[in-house]
């Protein structure tokens, strides 16, 4: 009733004065400045709502013990800035090079401090437009024929000020506490709050409720101090290093599962917190009982008439009384703020925390909303790194491209490129490229062939789960097929209950590449746009519906697919396939030869040599195609004492090579069509 | 009554005449009848001729003088004469007088009596062909009755000649006669070694053969090197016929294993040539030894029975399997070779002996084909990308790269200011084709070694990509000269290394060049102006404008920022211009063109005033009119899209030939056809073009027309006729007019993919079916979507045993075709996976 009081009022309300801009972002968190970064590079009218007076004012708060898991390696080996965004699991993407967080600690996991500076330097350096101590407290929609989306967003501050945007972005992260309702939960301190110097919990037994990092980090705090940790929780423990999905439990937190298995007193137990209940006795020791025996209890009887699990199963596990518990259980989305008319519906079954989003995330329920940042995962729950800095840095770049192109006809960024450099373009993409990587199986390089496959045009980085939708939301067109360039892991590798340490897990050979396990790259190749029918109807842990063809690189311990019989080989006979070209590079001498005896030219001669643009090749690199068997050298042999050294040594040469290659290619240079 | 039967008795006898005269009449000439006095004076020395002396009647030698009249035509073809001699009644002489002389034939030689035949010996044409060569033949054929004998003669052969041992069971018999008419033909080349002796045959070893039934034998002593043992024999399998023996020798004559080095369908020995199959033995370098024996262990369990080949994979391009070992080549017409896997030589032995065998092993094979295709298929896993492979092959050599600086994120920029000219090459340590431009680029910064004002450097997109995005680099390699402060030319020409150096020396002088003094203008027509150009070939063009065409001038500065590096352009617009430009017969704006080669100026008249116009006017003018053609200034000439008219030469044009072709050039502009020759010596490459063309290399010089853009027909001008300007249009109208046949045609097919992909799309289906890859399925059949909580929807770690026992199959070991290659492909397949470290 209050609510509904509270908004008819702002409805009179409604004649007051808006302040208007484009595009209104709540939060300036990690993703809301990462929004603002786009937004702002692009000359946008834009504002971010903080209702702290800094950005990242979750960072200040959390996590508790102040160690952030997210890595920041700050060397590679490599210089290459793109491919050190894959390990690189903080920073934000910008232009700026002292925006790097590597220059903000020295850590492996940083403190969350340095990331809470750093978010003020990205937003301060970058002069991002953030309007601090703002807390929206009511969102609600205004009809307009003329809007964007046929309605403005009207938002609400704690002050009652209006703000009127076209397009509102949401990057309000989970920030509400989960909590669990059960008798005796009133006993029960949350992680919010408790106390993390480990002297407050020196000779106590504790329960921790949860089992994510946040409950192990807990533990791992006090493990040292305490008589012992018990941690209960529905689900068993997903292990990261197992599942691939960094949201689950990490390394570095993980001692209490030494202990438990080294039979140190600590234990984890599974069980339905929703049956559970606490009773507090005389001396204020917490015992656990069920929901079951309290609700048949005489509600007069003190303590002592309770029934306790032991009574009756006398080695009940958790028969030994609590000092503390505690609840660590995540946190979840702020629905509140959102009118009723947005219906932001929280998701299904483990994914309730987020709201429902399409796999472009927008809104399910009302166009122009987009949910940007850790609020944004339900698209990759489980899966990818979307709810995590170094995902939804890239995320938050492709719904900033769509909007682009959706307000601005500007359409999604491209570069075309002539076929021959097909296989180039791939190999520089798989072996840098960072949101791929990161955002591996929801972020997809799109290759659009132009006719006759003469040429080609490169996206970089669109949501694949809305490629049925490619040419609305890109700009581009794809009348003569496309590839879509994706990084996977192996089908059936991860997983909770999986042995990923198996003898033979990696595969070696590029022709069972398909059954590679580690993250690699893939290529599909369709020969129309599939549809939105065919995305839904894809096979279950697919990215992508049944492709013409498809292509994987075989999985690499360096992740580096540049070998080029093994990596690019494989890639070009695919391409060449799907293509129905030959994609081989020629010297200028063979390209001579084919002018004056073919009627076509292979692509690297018609857009090379043809262009005066032929590689001529040093002799030495002649001599050894030669050798190869795959340049014919014309000329004549009859004087035998010219090059006697180079001759033999040549031969020697050979007999060492032919254990590799068998039989001479020359055959497949010469005549093209060779079956 | 009388009268009547007589009648009849005549019409019977006709008949009897007719029908005896009618299987004669054939050798009725061959079978001469002679006086006694003209025979013995008609015999010659040397020439054998079998008589038979008869009186004029004598009914009892009837069927006897029928059969040596048949054999007449037989004896013949051994140069061996048959006579029926007519002895008069009162001869009494030593043939004809006695009355058993008349029951004989007689062999002679010359007028030598060899041997005489009692009638009964000759019962039929095989006996008395048997008999006369056995008796003619006495030395080449060794009569033995004795092991002892045999043994002796085998012993006295060894190491010099082959001997053919046959049995017969009686003389004179068909197959007697076989033996003999070969060793006619073979006496010389074999010893021929005959018994009727049954035990002999046993005593060789050869006891499956019942006695009844003639043998042959062909002992190998001519290799046979240890005198204890027996020459190894080679039983004929056959029936004894003059046919199956010259067959069986023929086969015994013919090199136990040929080796070939040429497409076996084209292959064709003695084996086939008399219906027996081929078996090729597939080797290749690494295994040569070991297959060769294998060959020749082969080839002496299958002699008589098929030919053995070894063929070297390295010398010829199989398009089949690597795994494959063995060919089956058939005598049949149009089937094709098999080529099969075979784990045994008694496979091979198998394979020919029992035919229906190879269709089942040819089944099983193309079964197992089909499992296996993802791992075989052709080659595919061997890099078939020139460019790729030179580079690789010469990736373990250090490039002298010390010459050129690299440059990084941090230093791009403040390098660039710190030279006049700066080139950049940018590329990606991984990429062939700039790997490739590199090393051109190493032999640059040779040429340029010392060169004021000119910085070579790198920047490696791989380690900088901010770097190659900001220079807007989106191809690999990409060269880009930085001037100082100010602009960037791109480079677009040849990657090559004489190409980039003149580039890259002729972007260093501004273009166009303003010219201050007639004698500047001069000297630049003349190539001696600007001094540090002189030792590179190029074009020079010299702008000629009056005051009132600054706008011509205008459009001229701008073609030479286009054009700049690939021509130097200078501009002359003193007052004596001109003076200029009446020297040369231009009127201004005209352009003034000299060649790096003559260096004779032309005048060009410039009527349109844009800068494109004046780009195109220039790349036009500066063409040569009857170039050489080379490697790398063919794409200047194939712009136009014309057929070429080709001169070939091994070295240098004749003084004439050249003379006539410019003369025709001349005559005809590139819009008709490029008149072009061909140095082969400068460009062997050439040859490549001519062996394409010509089926045998051509005799040289030799003109040719290509119509490479329309139709792809080459014709080849008559060498009988001088080339002439005349001789050669009248010849071109002959073309136009469709009267010459085309020697050869381009293939104008599109260029495929050389080799098939991993179709892994396949393999996930097969090894995983239960995978719903069909956009069909629908998304609730499956029970389980969440992997973690379904233990049992594990199906790709499951299938993964059966995938792995099926690699070890194929490379499982103990199976001896003695170390051939497909084995050792197969053995290198085994490690399909590894663990990581």
């Amino acid at each position: 009733l209050g609510l509904a009081l509270y908004a008819s009022s702002l409805c009179a309300a409604s004649g007051a004065a808006f302040l208007y801009h484009d595009y209104c972002v709540i939060g300036a968190g990690p993703s809301g400045l990462q929004a603002a970064y786009f937004l702002q590079r692009a000359g946008r009218d834009y504002v971010v709502f903080e209702r702290s007076h800094a950005p990242g004012s979750f960072f200040a708060l959390y996590p508790r013990h102040r160690k952030l898991i997210s890595i920041n390696k700050r060397y590679t080996g490599k210089s290459n800035s793109e491919f050190n965004l894959r390990h690189d699991w903080n920073s934000l993407l910008s232009h700026d090079r002292r925006l790097l967080f590597r220059r903000y600690s020295r850590d492996f996991f940083p403190d969350a401090d340095a990331m809470v500076r750093y978010l003020e330097d990205f937003a301060s350096l970058l002069k991002l437009r953030v309007q601090y101590n703002t807390a929206i407290i009511h969102v609600t929609l205004e009809r307009d024929g003329q809007a964007w989306n046929g309605h403005y967003f009207l938002l609400t501050d704690q002050d009652r000020q209006n703000y009127k945007c076209s397009s509102l972005l949401v990057a309000t992260g989970t920030w509400v506490p989960n909590v669990v309702n059960f008798p005796g939960s009133e006993y029960v301190e949350g992680y919010e709050t408790v106390s993390i110097n480990p002297e407050d919990f020196a000779g106590q037994t504790v329960l921790i409720l949860g089992r994510g990092n946040s409950a192990f980090e807990t533990a791992e705090n006090i493990l040292g101090v305490t008589n012992f940790i018990h941690m209960v929780s529905r689900s068993r423990v997903r292990l990261s290093w197992a599942t691939h999905y960094v949201g689950d439990l990490r390394a570095i937190n993980n001692g209490l599962l030494d202990t438990y298995q080294l039979k140190s007193l600590d234990g984890l137990l599974e069980g339905n917190l929703e049956d559970l209940a606490i009773v507090k006795d005389k001396k204020g020791k917490l015992h656990i009982t069920l929901r079951f025996y309290l609700e048949n209890r005489n509600t007069s009887a003190g303590i002592d008439s309770v029934t306790l699990p032991q009574d009756e199963l006398d080695n009940f596990a958790t028969r030994a009384p609590y000092d503390r518990v505690i609840r660590c259980l995540g946190w979840k989305f702020d629905f509140s703020i959102y009118n009723r008319s947005l219906r932001m519906m929280p998701g299904k079954g483990n994914k309730k925390k987020y709201p429902q989003i399409k796999p472009s995330y927008e809104s399910r329920s009302t166009r122009g909303l987009f949910v940007l940042g850790t609020a944004s995962h339900s698209v990759d729950f489980r899966k990818s790194a979307g709810g995590f800095i170094h995902g939804f840095r890239y995320t938050t770049r492709a719904v900033h491209r769509l909007l682009e192109n959706r307000h601005h006809g500007v359409p999604w960024p491209s570069t075309v490129y002539p076929i021959t450099q097909l296989t180039n373009s791939i190999i520089k993409r798989v072996n840098e490229a960072s949101g791929l990587y990161q955002m591996f199986s929801i972020l997809a390089d799109i290759i659009l062939l132009r006719e006759n496959a003469t040429a080609f045009e490169y996206l970089e980085e669109y949501p694949v789960g809305v490629l049925a939708e490619l040419e609305t939301q890109t700009g581009r067109k794809a009348p003569n097929g496309l590839f879509v360039v994706i990084m996977e892991y192996g089908r059936n590798f991860s997983g909770a209950d999986k042995d990923v340490f198996y003898y033979n897990r990696a595969v070696g050979e590029a022709q069972h590449a398909w059954q590679s396990n580690f993250l690699h790259p893939v290529i599909y190749y369709y020969k129309r746009l599939p549809t939105e029918r065919e995305m839904r109807l894809r096979p279950p842990d697919w990215p992508l519906p049944r492709p013409d063809a498809v292509h994987h690189i075989v999985e690499d311990f360096l992740t580096d697919w540049t070998a080029p019989n093994a990596h690019i080989l494989p890639l070009r006979r695919f391409l060449e396939n799907c293509l129905s070209t030959d994609l081989r590079n020629f010297f200028a001498e063979s390209c001579f030869l084919f002018a004056f005896t073919h009627q076509k030219l292979p692509p690297f001669c018609r857009q090379g040599y043809v262009r005066m643009q032929g590689l001529v090749g040093s002799e030495g690199l002649r001599r050894h195609a030669v050798e190869a068997g795959l340049l014919e050298d014309y000329a004549p042999t009859d004087f035998p004492g010219d090059r006697p050294p180079d001759s033999r040594e040549g031969s020697q040469d050979q007999l060492l090579r032919d254990h590799a290659i068998p039989v001479h290619p020359l055959q497949h240079l010469v005549n093209a069509k060779d079956e | 009554m009388s009268a009547q039967k007589d009648r009849w008795v005549f019409s019977f006898s006709f008949l009897l005449f007719c029908a005896s005269s009618i299987p004669t009449r054939g050798s009725a000439r061959l079978l001469q009848e002679l006086s006694p006095q003209e025979y013995f004076s008609s015999l010659q020395a040397g020439r054998a001729s079998l008589a038979y002396f008869s009186h004029n009647v004598s009914p009892g030698a009837q069927p006897f003088l029928e059969q040596i009249e048949n054999s007449a035509e037989a004896l013949q073809d051994y140069g061996i004469s048959v006579v029926k001699v007519n002895c008069p009644k009162e001869d009494v002489s030593r043939y004809c007088g006695k009355e058993n002389a008349l029951r004989k034939a007689y062999l002679f030689r010359g007028n030598m009596l060899i041997r005489e035949f009692p009638t009964d010996a000759l019962f039929d044409v095989n006996s008395i062909v048997a008999n006369v060569l056995f008796a003619l033949l006495f030395n080449e054929v060794k009569y033995v009755e004795t092991l002892a004998d045999l043994q002796n003669i085998e012993n006295a052969l060894k190491g010099r000649s082959n001997m053919v041992f046959a049995y017969v069971p009686a003389t004179g018999t068909a197959e007697h006669r076989a033996v003999m008419e070969a060793a006619f033909a073979y006496g010389t080349v074999h010893q021929f070694v005959l018994t009727t002796e049954a035990t002999l045959l046993k005593d060789t070893g050869d006891d499956e053969s019942d006695v009844s039934s003639a043998r042959l034998l062909f002992c190998h002593c001519q290799q046979a090197t240890d005198l204890a043992e027996p020459c190894r024999r080679t039983a004929m399998g056959q029936t004894l016929t003059m046919l199956n023996i010259h067959r069986h020798l023929k086969l015994m004559g013919a090199p136990l294993v040929t080796e070939v080095a040429e497409d076996p369908e084209k292959v064709s020995t003695v084996h086939l040539q008399l219906g027996l199959p081929l078996v090729f033995i597939l080797s290749q370098k690494e295994t040569y030894e070991a297959d060769r024996r294998t060959a020749e262990f082969v080839a002496w369990q299958l002699l008589g029975k098929a030919g053995v080949a070894l063929l070297s994979r390295d010398l010829v391009d199989l398009n089949i399997l690597l795994r494959s070992n063995v060919a089956l080549k058939t005598p049949d017409e149009g089937v094709p070779i098999k080529y099969l896997v075979l784990e045994d030589t008694d496979e091979v032995i198998t394979l020919v002996e029992d035919k229906n065998k190879i269709e089942q092993i040819q089944e099983d094979e193309e079964e197992e084909e089909e499992d296996e295709e993802e791992k075989e298929n052709n080659n595919q896993d061997i890099q078939d990308d020139q460019v790729v492979e030179a580079v690789s092959r010469d990736k373990k050599r250090e490039l002298p790269l010390e010459q050129i600086l690299v440059l990084t994120e941090d230093t791009f920029h403040s390098a660039l200011l710190e030279t006049a000219r700066t080139v950049v090459l940018f590329y990606a340590s991984w990429e062939a084709v700039s790997l490739a431009v590199l090393r051109s680029y190493t032999e640059v910064a040779d040429h340029l070694k010392g060169t004021q004002g000119v910085l070579l450097s790198r920047v490696n997109c791989w380690d900088w990509p901010g770097v190659c995005a900001k220079e807007n680099v989106t191809q690999l390699p990409t060269i880009k000269i930085y001037e100082k402060g100010e602009r960037s030319v791109m480079y677009n020409g040849m990657w090559g290394t004489e190409e980039l150096t003149s580039f890259i020396m002729l972007s260093r002088v501004s273009c166009p060049l303003k010219l201050a003094t007639i004698d500047e203008a001069e000297g630049y027509l003349r190539g001696e102006f600007p001094s540090e150009l002189s030792s590179y070939h190029h074009t020079s063009l010299l702008g000629v404008f009056s005051t009132a065409t600054s706008e011509a001038r205008e459009a001229f500065e701008e073609a030479g920022s286009i054009l700049s590096g690939h021509v130097t352009m200078g501009m002359y617009f003193e007052d004596d211009a001109l003076a200029l430009s009446r020297k040369y017969a231009v009127s201004p704006p005209a352009l003034l063109l000299a060649r790096s080669g003559g260096r004779s100026v032309e005048g060009i008249a410039l009527s349109k005033q844009s800068a494109q116009d004046m780009v195109r006017t220039i790349r036009y003018e500066s063409l040569d009119i009857f170039p050489e053609i080379t490697v790398q200034n063919l794409p200047r000439y194939l712009q136009f899209r014309k057929p070429f008219l080709i001169l070939f030469s091994d070295g240098d044009i004749s003084q004439m030939e050249s003379k006539e072709m410019l003369k025709l050039a001349k005559g005809r502009p590139q819009e008709a056809f490029v008149a072009c020759w061909l140095n082969l010596k400068k460009t062997p490459v050439g040859r490549g073009v001519l062996k394409a063309y010509f089926a045998t290399m051509p005799s040289l010089p030799v003109l040719v027309w290509v119509n490479l853009h329309a139709g792809g027909q080459v014709f080849k001008f008559p060498s009988e006729q001088s080339i002439t300007e005349m001789n050669i249009l009248s010849w071109l109208e002959k073309l136009k007019a469709g009267l010459e046949i085309p020697s050869s045609t381009l293939s104008e097919e599109d260029w495929k993919p050389p080799l098939p992909a991993y179709d892994f799309l396949q393999m996930m289906e097969t090894a995983v079916p239960e995978l719903p890859l069909h956009t069909s399925h629908r998304r609730g059949d499956t029970p389980e979507r969440h992997p973690p909580e379904s233990p049992g929807g594990d199906t790709a770690v499951r299938e993964e045993p059966s995938q792995e026992t099926k690699v070890e199959k194929v490379g499982s070991p103990g199976r001896d075709l003695r170390g051939t290659a497909p084995r050792l492909a197969a053995r290198e397949k085994q490690g399909k996976r590894h663990s990581k470290l």
